[in-house]
């Protein structure tokens, strides 16, 4: 696995239409190795801003490096959406060798081993569950050794119990790859297992309304502290 | 469905269809039974007529003609439709300005168009089979347009994401999206080339189902129509099971998982 990618954001205009300006003048700079999470009212942009670093969304004026390379240049990105998003014609490991065809199928068995998927390599999405489906997912974002992890609201639409479960496999995952993540997401839950840094963004046109740096390790205090803390940002995103 | 295999999920279905051909000989024989008529034979009468034919050997030559017909046209108007449907679909101008062509083509009656080729053409087989083509390629190319317009946009951009090279997004990503739109075309594709070859035969042929079933049309001969008829159709049966119900099962077994 790479480590972390530097990511610096630096756009200056950003327009959904004719009518509709998303971002002016918005810098971010994540150092690698860093977990930022992204929060902010819905319709902010902040699954745009994850489109724009990802590469899909190239309409917009400015600049995004990827240590110090453009997006389509960089190293290739893992991305979890926010719909697990499987080739439903594909197995479980055919969806990770359709991204990887040089895939060492060992590695991936091992992969699908860390992330609980033992004996479902050759399952078809359709015959696994919902929570296992998102558990391909990220073995597909992590089989491309990504220094750089996007995830879009990864627990959204996912029962409680289930979002904690991948929550907590998230962080191992995270701790034993290293990689640079920037994660959009509205559950402060999340912010508080996962991020070291936390930013909000809120306005029209978005801008960064508050940022919280966050110390590791942490205890269940501390987050429960973060969560209060991050509800309370994203709720003052929203106003702004 | 988690944990049911396939043939589970169809076994009640299949069983079932075991039952729709001995049906529909049932209902038959019960009607030519109560019609009593020798315009309308019984199955029986109709299966010995069938294997006195085919000591004679015409049957399997002419069954030979119309199949290679069939065959051809159909490997040409798919590839076609395939093709144009596929550059309608995906190019919103080139849908629009060909759009009432392919409107004409759907709706143009196909004997215009057998004897316009006919006429140009002579009584070949050439004009035959592009005459076939050319009611068919229009249907391809109708369905195909919706099989791209219905493509997946999040597969495009998971593809956009992970960098995966043309070739293999329209290997892993594309085609299997389109395939059930091509079994589709394939099925009514098939079923509309068996009835428009035959009529085509009758018009004007050396030879062929079409053909033959014109000569017992003139001489009344609505068993022997009928023996042809009942030849044919197993073929197609035959081709419905072993052919294309197979390829279903192999190319669209993700689809039965969802179920």
């Amino acid at each position: 696995m790479a480590t972390g990618a530097d990511v610096m954001i630096d756009i200056r205009r950003k327009d959904f239409g004719e009518n509709t300006t998303v971002f002016v003048d918005l810098s971010l700079q994540i150092p690698a190795g860093q977990v930022a999470a992204l929060i902010g009212p819905s319709g902010v942009g902040k699954s745009t801003l994850l489109r724009m670093v990802a590469g899909i969304d190239t309409d917009f004026e400015g600049s995004l490096a990827i240590d110090n390379a453009e997006p389509d240049r960089a190293g290739v990105p893992g991305f979890v959406f926010q719909d697990p998003r499987l080739l439903p014609w594909e197995s479980a490991l055919g969806n990770l060798l359709a991204v990887k065809p040089d895939l060492d199928v060992g590695r991936a068995l091992k992969l699908f081993a860390d992330l609980g998927l033992s004996g479902a390599e050759g399952n078809l999405p359709a015959e696994l569950s919902g929570g296992m489906q998102r558990r391909v997912a990220l073995a597909r974002a992590l089989v491309v050794q990504p220094a750089l992890l996007l995830l879009d609201e990864p627990f959204v639409s996912v029962d409680r119990k289930l979002a904690h479960e991948l929550r907590g496999l998230l962080a191992q995952v995270i701790g034993a790859y290293q990689p640079t993540v920037l994660l959009v997401t509205h559950d402060a839950r999340d912010a508080a297992e996962l991020a070291d840094r936390v930013i909000t963004l809120g306005g029209r046109p978005a801008q960064i309304s508050d940022e919280l740096l966050i110390d590791r390790p942490r205890g269940d205090r501390d987050r429960d502290y973060i969560s209060c803390k991050v509800a309370e940002m994203e709720r003052d995103g929203a106003a702004a | 469905m988690i944990g049911l295999t396939f043939s589970q999920i169809r076994k009640p279905f299949l069983s079932l269809e075991w039952f729709s051909i001995p049906l529909l000989l049932l209902i038959w024989h019960l009607l030519a039974l109560w019609v009593g008529h020798r315009l309308f034979p019984t199955p029986a009468a109709v299966f010995v007529e069938l294997v006195e034919l085919a000591g004679k050997k015409h049957l399997f030559v002419d069954m030979g003609k119309t199949l290679c017909r069939a065959a051809i046209a159909f490997v040409v108007a798919m590839f076609f439709g395939i093709f144009i449907g596929g550059l309608l679909g995906r190019f919103r101008r080139l849908d629009r300005l060909f759009a009432n062509w392919i409107l004409i083509g759907l709706n143009l009656p196909a004997i215009v168009v057998a004897i316009t080729c006919y006429i140009w053409l002579g009584l070949s087989e050439f004009a035959l089979i592009l005459a076939v083509v050319i009611n068919k390629t229009p249907l391809v190319s109708v369905t195909m347009r919706e099989g791209v317009r219905a493509l997946d946009h999040g597969f495009t951009e998971l593809a956009q994401v992970y960098r995966v090279p043309f070739w293999r997004r329209v290997r892993h990503f594309i085609v299997p999206q389109l395939m059930p739109y091509v079994l589709t075309a394939a099925r009514t594709g098939l079923s509309l080339i068996w009835k428009i070859v035959l009529v085509f035969e009758v018009l004007g042929s050396d030879g062929g189902v079409g053909f033959r079933i014109g000569i017992f049309f003139q001489t009344f001969n609505i068993t022997g129509i009928l023996a042809y008829t009942s030849a044919f159709m197993t073929v197609v049966i035959l081709l419905e099971y072993l052919v294309l119900r197979q390829a279903e099962k192999r190319i669209l077994g993700w689809r039965l998982a969802q179920m």
